[in-house]
């Protein structure tokens, strides 16, 4: 059972993932990539991460999903035709960084597969919910840091103001 | 594990059904006689300006990223809400400390009438 849902799953992510790219239009590159976000977020309830499903949903699909498509309103891109001269060069850079991202990622993935953290968090989970664990993490062991997002976010609403609005005199 | 997510699929598999029954049903049953007013793309009851690909304003921008910002602000308090009552005063103290940083910026955005649409 989870196995057909995590394949069927994977499926639509993939595919919207590639409709991401291969589609002209930028308001349905934005449409899929919000698909894929969702597909994410179910992949990610089957790893029992509900709490990385709900931010992927709220933040991800909602929140950068309408930068994106204010930055593609604000550029208005439907008036920009791609140069079809070096699509083979593009081609070929694209299948070679794909490469490279491949051959970094399997050992990293791997070892944090095989690390004795992962068997800890695991046993945890027996009694407690991802949502807890990431909490009891957050507000104890990493409360400096959490903090300090609390500064990032008010330089980001700063930074926005003052690159947004023009100033009053 | 995952059986508890089955109201979520009944409730997605409903508002699928409701929502496909209604148009269908409106086209089946509904008669219809066109006029070229009625063809017309809707826009709120406003006869079109123009066409929808234009450049928008930058002030969405605004917007938009204090959007972005105090929705991240509001993700934070779930896992901080679900362990609540095990982290007690301190934990309070924690969270107050952290939204009243974001609170000065709310303030600052007022202030700067970033609010305003001018």
């Amino acid at each position: 059972m989870e196995a057909v849902l995590f394949y069927a799953l994977a499926a639509v992510t993939l595919i919207s993932g590639v409709f991401v790219v291969f589609l002209r239009r930028p308001i349905h590159n934005v449409l899929f990539m919000i698909l894929t976000m969702i597909g994410l977020a179910c992949l990610f309830i089957l790893l029992h991460a509900e709490f990385l499903a709900m931010v992927q949903i709220i933040v991800y699909a909602g929140a950068i999903m309408v930068l994106f498509l204010f930055v593609i309103m604000l550029l208005n891109l439907d008036e920009f035709v791609m140069p079809p001269e070096h699509r083979r060069v593009r081609y070929g850079i694209g299948i070679v960084l794909a490469m490279m991202l491949v051959v970094f990622l399997i050992p990293t993935s791997r070892s944090i597969i095989s690390s004795p953290t992962a068997q800890v968090v695991a046993t945890d989970s027996a009694t407690l919910t991802n949502t807890e664990i990431i909490a009891r993490e957050l507000f104890t062991t990493y409360l400096l840091p959490f903090e300090i997002a609390s500064i990032l976010l008010l330089a980001a609403i700063v930074g926005t103001v003052i690159i947004g609005k023009r100033s009053t005199k | 594990m995952l059986d508890s997510y089955l109201p979520v699929l009944v409730i997605l598999l409903v508002s699928i059904f409701i929502g496909s029954a209604i148009i269908v049903l409106s086209t089946i049953l509904g008669k219809r006689f066109p006029t070229a007013i009625k063809l017309m793309p809707y826009e709120c009851g406003m006869d079109p300006i123009g066409g929808a690909r234009r450049r928008f304003s930058v002030k969405f921008f605004i917007i938009g990223m204090l959007f972005i910002v105090f929705d991240i602000e509001l993700i934070f308090l779930f896992p901080w809400a679900k362990i609540y009552d095990k982290l007690m005063f301190f934990g309070f103290v924690e969270m107050l400390l952290f939204v009243v940083i974001l609170l000065a910026g709310l303030i600052y955005v007022w202030k700067k009438g970033a609010l305003q649409w001018e």
